[in-house]
């Protein structure tokens, strides 16, 4: 009766009593089935992942194996310094080398002109409302626009309109507009990410909002940047679509002496020797590509090194 | 109420502020006297820091910031005036709750201020006495060069005073400015604010009461958005005239 009654009056009490009835290896063992079942789960996820980096790795490894065993006997200095030709044994790359080297430059400084100067805009300047969220909308729809569209665009505009004719000039301006999405929406996180106490401290010396922008928030911001520069630039390099469509000659025999000569670029040069029938123009292409990776290696390296001095500093 | 000998630098008039709807400051008149220290006190929320943020106008950058009333800088209504913000924020320094130094060398902290507004002294000789001013002078003049973000917390903040004092303000804001720190690196800044009064006058919001008793000569009390009272330090903190601000000092909540 009374431990009935005492069950009842005090029911923590009467719960301390049954967990100490309950034998304590009980208690751990149920602990350690589910220990060891999650550890199970975190190895399965492990070499799922680890899967998927592989097949990705692999995909890789097996096209640079077929290009390079395709392309590497055509690679000697000849081919980087020959002009294309009908024969494949005297064809070489350099004036594809030479305009995509225009182009990256041209489009280098174009796209981080107007989209960093954008980003700096719509993120630190402009007053927030529904003009910017449209254009902020805008902008990301335009980053998944196909480039093609871009060589339409750019052939309306800057051939035809602005009579640049099949320049160097139209073609980094179009290739500037394809990538200017993403370095916009790039930049604009890279500023989103600089602490607001920064800009607090220089408004509170009695700083401009240009003056905080320029000596402390874009400076801060600049590793960020870089990140989606790089990775906008490699794929403007890699671009060929939109080029064609701006009627870049295929055929060219000189090199760009100014921003208005006509020119060819590495993509182009690639897509025309592999769209022939010949097989040595295949490998050919091949070769093409090799170089092209190349270029791109060094461009990414030159640029992720200037970076990390740049965060070091 | 506040002693009559010294005339006021900074007082607002009846001022009330919104958030949106929801209104934090209640129709507060104060009268900030110069060349003193005077510290805001209350529980969080109550308004304090916003009431600090009105006299360099920061809350501009807030969106959902609106105000009724007046902010008086030397008798001028500086959200009324014609005269740039900026030259009112170059005469009232501020120094935030966490340290916030530039992510540029110690000397550059504290010359860009200076050298956007037009300095044009020696900017060494400026770096010299500013950072001796703050009491940091010993510690880093070996290393001027050395990023402000390598320095201990303590010494970031008495940087961020530094850089403050290089723009030659008339008035220092200072909030919270040693919630982040130790107690050894808070003690450093009240000796060093006890310096700073004899040539400027500093508004101090603390949530440290005992801060508040050592470093002050005049204490407001404000209590959701209301100022409730207004006096000598001494006067608070042994004879208060409200009870709620007695009730507050003693612990009894907030």
């Amino acid at each position: 009766m009374s431990q009935i009654e005492g069950t009842v009056d005090n029911p923590k009490r009467a719960l301390r009593e049954q967990d100490r009835s309950m034998p304590d290896k009980e208690n751990r063992a149920i602990f350690a089935v589910n220990a060891q079942r999650r550890k199970l789960k975190e190895q399965v996820f492990y070499y799922l992942i680890f899967l998927a980096t592989l097949s990705a790795l692999f995909v890789l490894v097996y096209l640079i194996g077929s290009i390079f065993s395709d392309g590497w006997p055509y690679l000697n200095w000849d081919f980087l310094t020959n002009f294309p030709s009908r024969f494949p044994a005297k064809a070489g790359f350099k004036s594809a080398i030479y305009g995509t080297a225009w182009l990256g430059c041209l489009t280098l400084f174009f796209s981080v002109l107007f989209g960093v100067g954008s980003a700096v805009y719509l993120q630190e300047l402009s007053a927030k409302g529904r003009l910017s969220s449209g254009i902020e909308l805008s902008i990301a729809t335009l980053a998944g626009v196909p480039s093609i569209i871009y060589g339409m665009l750019g052939l309306g505009i800057f051939v035809r309109f602005l009579a640049l004719g099949r320049s160097v000039l139209a073609g980094a301006l179009t290739l500037s507009l394809l990538i200017l999405p993403v370095i916009i929406i790039a930049s604009r996180e890279a500023l989103k990410s600089v602490p607001d106490s920064i800009r607090m401290g220089a408004f509170a010396l009695g700083a401009t909002r240009w003056q905080t922008v320029r000596d402390h928030v874009l400076p801060a911001a600049i590793p960020g940047i870089a990140t989606g520069v790089i990775l906008a630039m490699a794929r403007s390099i890699g671009e060929a679509a939109p080029l064609i469509l701006l009627g870049a000659l295929t055929y060219i025999a000189f090199v760009p002496e100014s921003v208005f000569d006509s020119f060819t670029a590495m993509p182009i040069q690639i897509f025309n020797w592999a769209s022939r029938p010949q097989a040595q123009f295949h490998d050919l292409a091949a070769a093409g590509i090799i170089v092209l990776l190349g270029f791109l290696l060094i461009c990414n390296s030159a640029a992720i090194i200037l970076r990390s001095r740049w965060r070091a500093k | 109420m506040v002693n009559s000998h010294s005339s006021s630098i900074l007082e607002t008039r009846n001022l009330n502020i919104y958030y949106g709807e929801k209104k934090v400051i209640r129709n507060v008149s104060l009268k900030v006297p110069k060349r003193t220290v005077t510290a805001m006190i209350g529980p969080s929320g109550c308004g304090k820091s916003t009431l600090l943020r009105t006299f360099n106008r920061m809350n501009d950058f807030i969106d959902i910031f609106r105000f009724e009333g007046e902010v008086l800088f030397e008798g001028t209504d500086i959200y009324r005036s014609k005269t740039d913000v900026t030259e009112f924020r170059r005469r009232v320094g501020m120094v935030f709750q966490k340290p916030n130094p530039f992510t540029s060398s110690i000397a550059k902290n504290i010359t860009w201020g200076p050298q956007i507004n037009g300095y044009r002294g020696d900017l060494n000789e400026l770096v010299e006495s500013s950072l001796r001013k703050a009491a940091l002078w010993d510690e880093v003049k070996d290393k001027l060069n050395d990023s402000g973000l390598a320095l201990s917390g303590g010494q970031q903040q008495r940087l961020c005073i530094a850089r403050a004092i290089a723009m030659d303000p008339e008035v220092i804001l200072m909030d919270e400015p040693c919630s982040a720190l130790d107690p050894q690196s808070t003690l450093a800044i009240e000796d060093l604010i006890h310096e700073l009064k004899q040539n400027y006058t500093i508004v101090i919001v603390t949530h440290n009461m005992q801060q508040a008793a050592r470093v002050s000569e005049f204490t407001a009390f404000l209590y959701n958005g209301d100022l409730i009272e207004f006096d000598e330090t001494s006067k608070i903190f042994s004879h208060p005239a409200e009870k709620l601000t007695r009730d507050y000092i003693v612990g009894r909540f907030g």
